[in-house]
């Protein structure tokens, strides 16, 4: 079945209900294909429940209607069979273990063997270029470091899908467009399929192949920009016209729906975020 | 932490930062001690028994007679601290061959040391079962905790009794008199402690599909040891005082409750004795304690620094 997709979305609503609250619907119909090796990232408002659907993709919540399968399968059994490395906006790696340790968790948990985990640790933080810092504790590395060690640790077991829920929402600027093409590098390297939760315009044009629009209140999806910008994408990427075009049209996606305050707001703050990007890609170059 | 990151080097402990305030935690200990025991004497100076040399027996010559006299500062209820002091020298019953105060305390702290670190263990172990059957069932959590604070309402000296005439006047009785004392703060402190965890890192396990004892024994009972902790310095000076009260009725004679017993019923002929006593325990109290303090900064040592970061 080579045309079966990785994860399959049909009308998926997700209703909280707490008590004698009222009802909120956080996302509503929600109907999305990801195909093999595709990097999709959910974009929209605070509150349009991107984060949620992530959580429901990879069956830490379940949808209220509708239809999660994931790799031919329902969401709850692909949890089961483990394909699925997940990455939260902050690191969350244990602090009584090394470096290394944190990497070997899901490994353990999984049984492999002491050789492979130590090979497979090794090799991921090689791969995010931590190689050096295998018996630290987290708490003696930055933030950056640490949530590249988050990343380590979420391919070490090498899952069919990343699920990353704004990884790098809490860093700053310039460590986030570092981390962005260190993750396009990686996800080069592996082929894994991606699901990237973001609110940043620029970052989503930058790592995606398709970017999904949603809009807040309830969560839709209100449209779908594919991104085809050339591949491998570097810091000319971010220079191009065609790339530009891209950021325009999302943040129109977004306004369009959004035609209330936070599409305004973030509006302007991405167009900001965009030139000053633009600046400091100059300022590496020269 | 910039440093660490730069050089590539992991920051100890050593810190100098960390040495000066163990400095400063000596000399303020230090100080209290001295205010202490100027406020002692300050207290005998001005309203005591009239002051004679150390050691010496009444009738000897008077070296300072206080102005005033107060029956809490007598030589009755407030012996000399050098009095004291003397006492832990001279043999601790009459007798040509009996052994120093000292000597006879440190043994008694020992044996009694012994009761106590054992109902400890056990103490412990109960306490951790018992955290980790409620916080995986709340049915159960609801409905026994009630009985778990309830145990520990009922005065030691009430059940001490029954427990001894249940397993007989031995140190199996102090053992459990011990570990009844001991479980509780550390049953309480567990329960808090192994739901400690960070929610979304047990996401992150609930995602590796980790089994329940997979998430107990990497991440749970990790997350709870600085609550372990401090559970087991509580019930390490609580267990000293259950082993000191269940060896009265139990029939202990080699112990610090026996002792202490002693010294109180002949305390007119002795009052330092007593206060003697009273100086070993808590010396076995805190000795106990900083016992535990070093297995925890041993055992976290590689942990996050309270704020140092």
């Amino acid at each position: 079945m080579p045309d079966q997709p990785v994860v399959h979305l049909a009308g998926v609503d997700k209703v909280f209900a707490r008590g004698d609250q009222p009802v909120t619907t956080a996302l509503e119909g929600i109907s999305l294909d990801i195909a093999q090796g595709e990097f999709v990232s959910l974009i929209g408002p605070s509150g349009c429940g991107k984060s949620t659907l992530l959580r429901i993709i990879g069956d830490l919540t379940g949808p209220t209607r509708g239809e999660v399968i994931v790799n031919g399968k329902p969401a709850e059994q692909a949890r089961r069979d483990r394909d699925y490395g997940m990455v939260f906006q902050a690191p969350v790696l244990f602090e009584w273990r090394t470096v290394e340790d944190n990497v070997k968790l899901p490994l353990e948990v999984m049984g492999a063997s002491a050789e492979r985990r130590s090979q497979r640790a090794a090799e991921m933080l090689q791969l995010v270029e931590l190689g050096e810092f295998l018996k630290h504790y987290p708490w003696q590395l930055s933030g950056g470091m640490q949530q590249r060690v988050a990343i380590a640790r979420a391919l070490a077991f090498e899952p069919a899908i990343l699920l990353m829920d704004e990884p790098f929402g809490a860093l700053d600027e310039m460590t986030r467009e570092r981390m962005n093409s260190e993750v396009l590098r990686i996800w080069e390297q592996t082929g894994t399929t991606v699901v990237f939760v973001t609110h940043s315009i620029p970052e989503a044009v930058f790592l995606s192949s398709r970017v999904v629009v949603m809009s807040a209140r309830p969560g839709r999806i209100t449209d779908i920009v594919d991104v085809d910008l050339p591949r491998p994408r570097n810091e000319d990427t971010r220079e191009s016209p065609r790339y530009f075009e891209l950021v325009t049209a999302v943040r129109e996606a977004l306004r369009h729906r959004d035609s209330g305050e936070s599409g305004g707001g973030a509006g302007a703050g991405d167009a900001g975020l965009a030139s000053a990007e633009r600046t400091m890609a100059e300022g590496a170059v020269g | 932490m910039a440093t660490a990151v730069a050089t590539g080097r992991a920051p100890r402990r050593s810190d100098p930062a960390v040495g000066a305030s163990r400095r400063r935690q000596a000399v303020s200990f230090a100080l209290l001690l001295t205010a202490i025991l100027i406020l002692w004497e300050g207290l005998k100076f001005l309203g005591g028994t009239p002051w004679r040399a150390p050691g010496a027996l009444p009738g000897s010559p008077i070296l300072w007679n206080p102005p005033l006299r107060w029956p809490f500062a007598s030589d009755l209820t407030l012996p000399h601290v050098w009095n004291i002091l003397l006492a832990y020298a001279q043999p601790w019953q009459p007798g040509a061959h009996a052994e120093s105060l000292a000597q006879k305390l440190a043994e008694a702290a020992l044996y009694t040391w012994r009761s106590a670190a054992i109902g400890f263990v056990f103490g412990t172990v109960l306490g951790l079962i018992l955290a980790t059957v409620f916080v995986h069932s709340k049915l159960l959590e609801r409905a026994l905790v009630p009985y778990v604070i309830a145990s520990q309402t009922v005065p030691i000296i009430a059940l001490a009794p029954m427990i001894v005439f249940a397993f007989g006047a031995n140190v199996v009785s102090v053992v459990i008199i011990a570990t009844y004392l001991t479980f509780f703060p550390v049953t309480i402190a567990m329960i808090r402690g192994l739901r400690s965890f960070d929610p979304r890192a047990m996401e992150l396990m609930r995602s590796y599909a980790a089994s329940r004892s997979q998430i107990y024994w990497k991440l749970r009972l990790p997350a709870s040891l600085p609550y372990l902790f401090t559970a087991l310095k509580i019930s390490a000076t609580a267990g000293i005082v259950g082993a000191i009260i269940g060896e009265g009725p139990g029939g202990i004679s080699e112990g610090l409750g026996r002792l202490i017993i002693t010294f109180n019923q002949y305390y007119i002929t002795g009052p330092e004795k007593l206060w003697a006593a009273i100086g070993g325990t808590a010396l076995l109290g805190i000795v106990f304690f900083v016992l535990i303090v070093v297995a925890e900064w041993f055992v976290l040592r590689n942990r996050r620094p309270a704020q140092a970061a």
